[in-house]
């Protein structure tokens, strides 16, 4: 009888997995996997290098300019979509999938500059100090010292800005329609749609935080500097 | 024999500091003016016409009377004070709820980190996530809050009275974990001797809880406030899949409608301007205070 149970159950999960491939979930799990990559890729990458600069050189108005950096972060993703999607429309770009990505670069960018401001802060100066003296130019300290003391930093970074892009839902929902639909606005979608299937919305809402999950257990001894920008290290 | 380097460190370097800095910095602020205040800028334009970009009709300037027409309009002022009881519904629940829980975690417990690391999952979750299984945990017919409290039939979401609230609930308990954390931070920086020093001077527990932890705990708590108060002003996603009440319509909802199904383009930017400038006044509050804190 167990062994029957244990069949039955099995032949369900492979049913639910074939109604899921058969589901509109994987197209929008890979269009929230790309827009989240992408982001993260570009807003770690710059935030790195500016974050150093703004740690190690004299930067003129650098609070300002750290505040302004910041602010745009806090901008309301409806007030910044509605141009936005008129920009977009202007240019003719409608429903391709890169088009969430520059909303989302961009607050992930004054994200990463304040994070990483944070951890640039920590690397002691006599590092690269010592490394300029034995012949090194600035850049070459750069990438052989400080970057590799970075490195926690830096996935750190690049997690949260993944967690941020793959969960965000008002900019998704504005400027994606079925193309390149993430899984934020697909997903509640699909509760109203009558025939609702539960197992399959079940099972892809499971996938969906699945990563989430994960990545706020590995990192758990990073949240509270991630979500205060960096101000607070614990 | 080792030679000695003569040139000047200056040359040696391949890149000026002054050029590194530059090409480090440059590209991110240009990045973040042209896809965050070039919107912008074209929105204060459009701000004073009367654009619809469901129509094709010609542009018109029309002044100021986008501005003076939602300064006079009462729903409008009605969608603020849905949202000001909402934000204060919302982020008074998480900090008592987040402090509380932080005033429990705050001592020697078995997998102390796991039960916080789990109790922290919430906020990292999709709110679209969120709002969907809380829609269904509110469900009339079905839902589990109904059966557990034998509320009957009772409808959360569609109840003009209960909606708001119940999205406020539902905020609370995804957001309570953000005060919790830095509370957490907050508690465990308190030097262990003064509470020693109060034992001593048999203080009471209330006394010991004002006069010790309560002060040194506030620069933190501060910050979730002010963090939260912003949050939950701009908050959309959850109110916006959780109920179609308009006793429930916050700000961003009307913002969002006012755009997206009535097209009113121009009006909508209008509004999209003073909701900007009073997230921009909580911003620069946020900033001064992250900025005191660290300095400590």
């Amino acid at each position: 009888v167990v062994g029957e149970a244990i069949y039955d159950g099995g032949e369900r999960v492979l049913r639910t997995g074939q109604s899921i491939q058969l589901s509109g979930y994987p197209s929008r799990f890979l269009n929230s996997l790309i827009v989240a990559i992408t982001s993260t890729v570009l807003a770690v990458g710059m935030g790195t290098f500016t974050a150093y600069a703004f740690s190690r050189f004299r930067v003129k108005g650098e609070q300002d300019l750290l505040f302004f950096i910041l602010s745009t972060r806090m901008l309301p993703p409806i007030v910044v979509a509605i141009p936005m999607f008129l920009m977009y429309r202007a240019v003719g770009m409608t429903d391709t999938p890169c088009r969430p990505d520059h909303p989302y670069t961009a607050f992930n960018l004054s994200f990463s500059v304040w994070l990483m401001k944070g951890f640039m802060d920590e690397i002691p100066k006599e590092y690269e100090e010592a490394a300029l003296v034995d012949g090194y130019t600035r850049l070459q300290a750069f990438f052989k010292i400080v970057l590799p003391e970075a490195a926690t930093g830096i996935a750190a970074t690049a997690v949260f800005c993944f967690i941020t892009a793959w969960n965000e839902y008002a900019f998704a929902l504005i400027m994606t329609n079925r193309n390149a639909q993430t899984a934020p606005p697909f997903i509640p979608s699909q509760v109203g749609s009558g025939l609702a299937d539960w197992t399959v919305i079940a099972a892809g809402t499971l996938l969906f935080l699945l990563p989430v999950a994960i990545f706020t257990f590995t990192l758990r001894g990073h949240l509270l500097r991630g979500v205060t920008f960096g101000a607070i290290r614990k | 024999m080792t030679q000695l380097d003569t040139r000047s460190p200056a040359a040696r370097r391949g890149m000026s500091d002054i050029g590194i800095r530059n090409l480090f910095i440059i590209p991110t602020i240009l990045f973040l003016i042209v896809f965050n205040i070039f919107p912008l800028i074209y929105s204060l334009g459009y701000s004073f016409t009367d654009l619809s970009a469901a129509a094709s009709g010609p542009v018109n300037w029309v002044g100021l009377r986008n501005y003076r027409e939602l300064l006079n309009d009462p729903y409008i002022w009605n969608n603020f004070v849905v949202t000001a009881k909402y934000v204060i519904v919302s982020v008074g629940g998480q900090m008592i709820v987040g402090f509380g829980l932080a005033l429990l975690l705050n001592r020697k417990i078995p997998y102390k980190g796991l039960i916080t690391t789990l109790l922290l999952l919430p906020m990292m979750m999709s709110s679209a996530v969120v709002g969907l299984f809380w829609k269904l945990l509110y469900d009339p017919s079905w839902g589990v809050i109904n059966y557990s409290l034998g509320l009957g039939k009772f409808s959360w979401l569609s109840n003009p009275d209960a909606a708001l609230y119940a999205v406020a609930i539902t905020d609370i308990w995804m957001w309570s974990p953000f005060v919790m954390l830095l509370s957490l931070a907050g508690l465990s920086a308190v030097p262990k001797h003064l509470y020693e020093a109060a034992a001593i001077d048999r203080a009471s527990t209330w006394y010991t809880f004002t006069r010790i932890t309560l002060p040194l705990v506030l620069p933190l708590l501060m910050i979730a406030l002010i963090f939260r108060t912003m949050e939950a002003f701009k908050t959309f996603d959850l109110a916006y899949i959780m109920s179609t009440q308009p006793t429930a319509e916050l700000i961003s909802i009307k913002l969002y409608k006012l755009a997206f199904q009535q097209w009113q383009t121009g009006l909508s930017c209008a509004l999209a301007y003073i909701v900007l400038i009073m997230v921009l006044a909580i911003t620069n509050i946020y900033v001064k205070y992250l900025n005191k804190v660290k300095e400590r």
